[in-house]
C-alpha cells in the first residue's frame, strides 16, 4: 500500500537496474530527477530528456510508440510529473499501444522544489488509476530485487500499455545533467532512428 | 471594409483532409469540436492515420513531439477554448523546434450564444503569439484550404509551430 513505510530504495540504483539490459529501448525522461537519473546511467542518442513540459513525458512516449511500433518505448518519470498528466493515463489507456511502458520513480515528494509531500505519499495510487484506465499490467515495487525482476518481466512484449511505480527514498542525489539544448537532443534522437535533420 | 462571405458550396473539411493527407500527416489528435466533426470522422475512418482522443488539448502537443521524434507528422484539432490549456506544453514545441500544426476552430467571436466562450476567444491569438507560435487565420473556405496547405509546409518542412485559426463565421452559428 502506498501509505506504508517510506521506501529505502536508492533511485539511481533502481534506474540503473531497470535499464541495465534495455537493448534498443527508446527512453523519454520527465523533468527533474528522472532526467538526471537517466543521464546518470550513461548519455545515449536514444534518450530524450525533458527539462520542462511537465505532464508530457508519457504522452511524448505515446506519440513515439505510435510512430515506431516495432520499438519498445519507456517513459521514465516522477510522481509529480505523472500527477500533472493524469488525464494522459486515460488517453494512453484508450490508445492502447503495445510498446509503451511508463515507469514512475516515486519518492512521494516534489523533489526539485523543496521536497514538499506529493499526492502519492497521501494515498493516491497511480497503478490503480492506470488499471482503471485499462492498462494491460501495473505493479508497485520497493526493493532492488523487485526492480531486477521487473526489468526482466518488461522485456516480454505486452498486450497493451503498462505502468509501474518504483517507490524510492526521498532524496536528491548529485545532479547528472544532460544537455538542455532540446534541438540538439531531438536531432540526435531522430538521427539515431535514421531521420535527417531539417 | 468589405467582409468575406462564406461559400457554402465548398466542402472544406474534405478539402482539409485531402491537404493533410497530401502533406503525409500520419497522426491526428483532438478534443472534439462541432466544427471539426467531419474531419474527425474522416481521420478516424482512415487506417493509415493513428487517431488519439485527448482528455485535454496539451496532451496533443506532447504526442505530436513524440510522433516527430519517431519520424511521423501530426495534426492537432481543437477549439479556441482549448488553446488556453496548451500554453506551458507549447514550451516543448517552441524550445525543441518541433513541427506543430494546430487547427483551431474559433468560438466566442461571431454570433456566439455562450458568453463563457468569449474571454478565451479574445485571448487565443495573443497567448499563442506570446509563447512563440505563429498564428494564421482564415475566414473563408477558399482561404482556409490555401492557408492550411501553406501552414503544413511551414510546420513540417521548416520546423515551425503554427496555429491556423478558423473563423467562427466560416463554421456557422451553433444551433441551440
Amino acid at each position: 500500500m502506498s501509505m506504508s513505510n517510506p521506501s529505502q530504495l536508492d533511485r539511481r540504483a533502481a534506474v540503473a537496474a531497470l535499464l541495465k539490459n534495455r537493448a534498443d529501448t527508446l527512453v523519454v525522461s520527465g523533468l527533474g530527477s528522472p532526467t538526471y537519473d537517466l543521464h546518470a546511467t550513461g548519455d545515449r542518442d536514444d534518450n530524450f530528456y525533458l527539462w520542462g513540459a511537465m505532464g508530457g513525458a508519457a504522452l511524448i512516449g505515446l506519440g513515439l510508440a505510435q510512430a515506431q511500433p516495432s520499438k519498445r518505448v519507456l517513459a521514465l518519470t516522477g510522481d509529480g510529473e505523472q500527477l500533472m498528466g493524469l488525464g494522459g493515463i486515460a488517453t494512453i489507456g484508450v490508445a492502447r499501444p503495445c510498446n509503451l511502458d511508463i515507469v514512475v520513480i516515486d519518492n512521494q515528494h516534489f523533489g526539485e522544489t523543496g521536497m514538499q509531500a506529493s499526492h502519492t505519499g497521501r494515498g493516491v495510487d497511480l497503478t490503480a488509476i492506470a488499471a482503471a484506465c485499462r492498462f494491460a499490467a501495473t505493479a508497485t515495487v520497493r526493493t532492488l530485487e523487485e526492480v531486477q525482476r521487473l526489468a526482466a518481466d518488461i522485456a516480454e512484449p505486452p498486450h497493451g500499455p503498462r505502468l509501474f511505480v518504483i517507490k524510492v527514498r526521498a532524496e536528491n542525489p548529485p545532479r547528472s545533467l544532460p544537455s538542455r539544448d532540446a534541438v540538439f537532443i531531438k536531432n540526435r534522437f531522430r538521427a539515431h532512428l535514421g531521420f535527417a535533420a531539417a | 471594409m468589405h467582409s468575406p462571405t462564406p461559400n457554402p458550396e465548398i466542402d472544406w473539411p474534405s478539402e482539409l483532409y485531402r491537404v493533410l493527407k497530401a502533406a503525409d500527416v500520419r497522426q491526428m489528435s483532438y478534443v472534439p469540436d462541432a466544427g471539426h466533426s467531419q474531419l474527425i470522422r474522416m481521420f478516424s475512418a482512415d487506417k493509415d492515420v493513428i487517431t488519439n482522443v485527448l482528455t485535454t488539448e496539451e496532451e496533443g502537443i506532447a504526442i505530436a513531439a513524440g510522433g516527430w521524434l519517431g519520424g511521423q507528422r501530426s495534426v492537432l484539432l481543437m477549439q479556441s477554448s482549448g488553446v488556453g490549456n496548451c500554453i506551458n506544453m507549447l514550451s516543448l514545441s517552441v524550445i525543441g523546434r518541433f513541427p506543430l500544426l494546430m487547427l483551431v476552430t474559433m468560438r466566442g467571436e461571431w454570433a456566439e450564444f455562450n458568453p463563457w466562450q468569449v474571454p478565451m476567444s479574445r485571448a487565443t491569438q495573443p497567448s499563442l503569439e506570446a509563447i512563440g507560435v505563429k498564428v494564421m487565420r482564415a475566414e473563408t473556405a477558399e482561404d482556409l484550404i490555401e492557408t492550411v496547405e501553406a501552414a503544413a509546409a511551414l510546420a513540417y518542412d521548416s520546423d515551425q509551430q503554427i496555429a491556423v485559426l478558423i473563423g467562427q463565421r466560416l463554421i456557422g452559428k451553433k444551433k441551440w
